[in-house]
């Protein structure tokens, strides 16, 4: 009998290599079944790429879903509770989707890229939802991850690296717009999208055309500062952005066995993503149900005292007396550019207004032995980091 | 401008007109459409030879609640008094039983046949209880469901502890391990055996036909009759009712959309193109229907609609009717015998092998049969001096492997035929038309989703709190302003109005009927 060899192990994205030739560290994690670096050389200067040059990051493992069909639209519009109807072609929309219950399935963009043509992007995999879904529309689903190569590239630089690469009508290009253009007959879909709340862009290609793209974009971006980062400083950049992440900041409704470990949109700071105005959504009886009878949950946004992160920790209402924990830190760290101990977290409800003070338990390690520390903490409103580059068009030369 | 409703009911079977006449009934005022030009739905007689009319679908009486008769002000039609059921045998020696009395089988098969019979009705009749009122619905629910919960418990636990042991040991089994404990007789074993599995797709070994047994006991002890004049006369007096209590009864309107605006059900658009309003949109049509083509799946949650979509409903039965040239004989069976209801079921393992081939999207080459000779009580359905049989042949799966083309429903035919043979030897030389319809033409004719009796298969997991899904089991669509009253909603198929007189008293508990 043959033994079939089935490939196992992890998947290498279509930029693996070029990533390999940068590498200093060795230090790598699994991303949805690819290896992906934590770090090429240092997760700070990397950290810094983002934040004052141009940072590239691998995003090929990015879960994407390509839906097309004559009721695309109409599909995605029920799908999400976001009002797709007035997402143009060329336009990019942050979207949330629930189950029935209204509670969070996943957070991600989608691109209309072409009429009646979606792409679907996301942290977690979610086939057998979409094809649920999609049953009395007339769609086409299919999981596109492997066949589209994607790269982020970050950073006030960002833009005068893709001019100098020629790509034509880049400065007219708006936050959450797309193009698509042609180099050397590659074609490359260019968005004006990130995950590290900063000027950036994506750029979506064919994944054998991948290493030549790298190398045209790393010639075009030399004397910019162009630097490959991996998945240590991006995390550092989206808190700041404020930008929450599944599996870290929420857990999937899928994903949960115990009841009250979902989350709404609402509960994540997302309820100007709920478009009630449209007639129909998944999750819009229980959403409106919550409108009317209140959150379980919030989430903060806070602001630390000291320099300690407040990893995994507990949140308090009060310092003293009925010092009940209302919550807990998700994701935290020290913030270099807004020289701030940032975190974000999840309260009940009743708790954490904007501008409200909250105590965060943060314990630390000095020499072996556990110290605790009670920091007072702000609630911060919106993201922790917002330059105006983020949002001119046309975007800065420097 | 457009017309308004209170209520619209969409269907004039007899659940729809069950329902539309008790709402009209207490004040609101309902319209009721229905596709075809007769109304009644599955309970129609037609012409299907020349000269010869017949029960299309339905064709025997057994499970029409009495308080429905009382609530709509429905004068009942002539029926036959209660007929017996002959099981027949190829030597002669039928085995006949109607009520706890059982002739043809030994003195202990008719001994335990009395006890079996008080005990399956007994709790046919706690069953009864609650197949007459909605469901309580689980979680979530008030203050009356809870009730509603506690009764349930409370009635089973009043049986007493042996006869509550007895019935928690019996709702989940299949029929034949219980026949085969109690009785020696297999013609009787058979028989009791059709019974349970009648329109289902289940065979006697099937886990819940048991249930299914007691479902058609609940609704009048199996009390089994004939309508003078076919099913349609129960119709047409049901049409007599509703239009006596106000309602508007149209006939020949095809529903094509439900209209949905803002989330709340808004009227209906006809196949004309006319939009007639209500707030209130009363479905009959099966549920599968009525979610993914008069509504629109985009209109309900995800989860929701992937339930309904995977719903078992394919129906198994065949519908043969006979026109005749003269009464066949049946060797050991006077010809008052024919009045009788008949089954060809010799055997429970006969009809759990004629259920095999369906397992697997074939035909039975040896089918079970129920068989009316609907001249026997009505001589005006055929010409003077001949006669019409009508017989329900199962199994016929709706998905026959191949489809159902010309051939396959002739060798259907054959095969029924030639089983007929065996117990009516001189039928085959009178019979001078035929009609066969076949799960898909009952969908075609009934417009029932896979052509099934009960729209929705009777089995547990489609029973009670969850039939016909988690979700939608009190009649109320989870869509403001839609209902459900056919036999996919609590409890099932059958002519027993208890769907549509459950829906009307759910909907007038609920509904405010106010334009907003």
């Amino acid at each position: 009998m043959a033994v079939i060899e089935v490939p196992q192990g992890r998947l290498a994205s279509p930029f693996h290599d070029r990533q390999v030739a940068l590498d200093t560290l060795n230090r790598w994690h699994e991303w949805k079944g690819y290896t992906v670096p934590d770090a090429l050389y240092d997760a700070e200067i990397e950290y810094f790429a983002i934040r004052n040059s141009a940072a590239v990051f691998d995003l090929s493992p990015m879960t994407k879903y390509r839906i097309t069909g004559p009721d695309a639209l109409a599909y995605i519009d029920r799908l999400v509770t976001r009002d797709m109807t007035k997402v143009a072609v060329g336009r990019v929309a942050y979207a949330v989707w629930c189950n029935d219950q209204g509670q969070v399935l996943d957070d991600g963009t989608i691109f209309h890229l072409r009429d009646g043509e979606y792409r679907l992007c996301s942290q977690e995999r979610h086939l057998d939802w979409l094809v649920d879904a999609a049953i009395g529309f007339d769609v086409d689903i299919v999981d596109e991850t492997a066949e589209v190569a994607a790269l982020a590239l970050q950073g006030p630089t960002s833009f005068s690296a893709l001019s100098a690469l020629g790509i034509d009508g880049i400065d007219e290009l708006k936050p959450f717009q797309l193009m698509h253009v042609e180099v050397d007959g590659q074609p490359l879909t260019v968005s004006r999208t990130g995950f590290t709340g900063d000027l950036g862009y994506e750029l979506w290609m064919r994944p054998d055309d991948a290493t030549d793209w790298w190398d045209r974009l790393f010639a075009a971006g030399a004397p910019f500062g162009i630097r490959a980062i991996g998945g240590d400083a991006l995390q550092l950049a989206r808190i700041e952005a404020g930008f929450i992440q599944a599996e870290a900041d929420f857990l999937p409704a899928k994903c949960t066995v115990r009841t009250g470990r979902t989350r709404s949109p609402f509960e994540l700071d997302l309820g100007w993503l709920v478009h009630f105005t449209k007639p129909n959504f998944n999750g819009r009886r229980a959403l409106a149900d919550e409108m009317r009878t209140g959150s379980r949950w919030r989430l903060v946004r806070l602001d630390i005292d000291g320099n300690k992160p407040a990893h995994n920790a507990y949140i308090y209402a009060r310092r003293r007396g009925n010092r009940k924990e209302i919550g807990f830190t998700t994701s935290a760290t020290w913030s270099p550019i807004c020289k701030q101990n940032i975190a974000l977290g999840t309260v009940d409800a009743r708790y954490g207004a904007p501008g409200d003070t909250l105590w965060v338990e943060i314990y630390y390690q000095r020499e072996m032995h556990w110290s605790r520390m009670m920091a007072e903490a702000r609630v911060v409103e919106g993201p922790f980091w917002s330059p105006t580059r983020r949002g001119a068009t046309p975007p800065a030369r420097c | 401008m457009t017309e308004r409703f209170d209520a619209i009911v969409i269907g004039a079977g007899h659940n729809g007109l069950v329902c539309a006449t008790l709402l009209a009934r207490k004040g609101q005022s309902v319209l009721l459409l229905e596709g075809k030009d007769e109304v009644g739905g599955a309970a129609i007689t037609r012409e299907f030879a020349d000269g010869f009319r017949t029960s299309a679908c339905a064709h025997y009486l057994y499970q029409l609640q009495p308080d429905v008769e009382r609530a709509t002000g429905l004068t009942l039609p002539a029926c036959s008094e209660p007929l017996n059921t002959i099981v027949l045998a190829s030597d002669g020696g039928h085995v006949t039983y109607r009520g706890d009395t059982v002739e043809g089988v030994s003195a202990d098969d008719a001994t335990e046949y009395r006890r079996f019979h008080r005990q399956t009705t007994r709790f046919a009749r706690l069953l009864a209880r609650h197949l007459n009122s909605s469901p309580p619905r689980l979680g979530g629910g008030g203050r009356r469901d809870t009730l509603k919960l506690l009764k349930l418990g409370f009635d089973v636990r009043r049986l007493g502890r042996s006869e509550m042991r007895e019935l928690l040991r019996m709702i989940g089994m299949n029929i034949r391990d219980e026949l085969v404990e109690r009785f020696a007789s297999p013609l009787l074993r058979g028989g009791l055996a059709t019974d349970a599995v009648l329109g289902t797709h289940l065979g006697p070994r099937s886990p819940s036909s048991v249930l299914t047994y007691l479902y058609r006991l609940a609704g009048r002890n199996g009390e089994t009759r004939r309508v003078v004049g076919g099913m349609g006369a129960l119709a047409r007096a049901m049409q007599v009712a509703a239009t006596g209590a106000g309602v508007d009864v149209r006939t020949g309107v095809k529903v094509e959309t439900i209209v949905v605006e803002n989330g709340r059900v808004t009227g209906v658009r006809t196949s004309d193109g006319e939009t007639i309003e209500s707030y209130t949109v009363v479905s009959s049509a099966d549920p599968k229907t009525t979610v993914l083509d008069l509504v629109g799946a985009r209109h309900f949650e995800t989860r929701f609609v992937h339930r309904v979509n995977n719903l078992r409903g394919q129906g198994n039965v065949a519908k043969l009717h006979l026109a005749l040239d003269s009464l066949p004989t049946v060797p050991g069976l006077g010809p008052d015998g024919l009045a009788n209801r008949l089954l060809v079921a010799p055997d429970d393992a006969y009809v759990e092998r004629a259920f095999n081939p369906a397992k697997y999207g074939e035909y039975s080459t040896e089918p079970v049969m129920e068989i009316s000779f609907e001249t026997a009580t009505d001589s005006s359905l055929a010409p003077s001096g001949k006669h019409v049989m009508s017989a329900v042949v199962q199994y016929a799966p709706y998905a026959l492997k191949g489809g159902w083309t010309e051939e396959a429903r002739d060798g259907f035919t054959r095969s029924a035929l030639e089983v007929l043979g065996r117990y009516l030897p001189d039928l085959k030389d009178r019979i001078i038309g035929s009609e066969l319809l076949t799960a898909v033409d009952l969908e075609g004719e009934f417009h029932m989703a896979g052509g099934h009796w009960h729209h929705v298969e009777l089995a547990f997991d489609q029973f009670l709190f969850v039939r016909p899904v988690a979700g939608a089991a009190q009649y109320r669509m989870p869509l403001d302003g839609l209902w459900l009253c056919g036999a996919g909603a609590h409890p099932g198929g059958g002519i027993s109005g208890a769907p549509g007189r459950n829906a009307a008293n759910e909907i007038l508990s609920r509904e405010r009927f106010r334009w907003r």
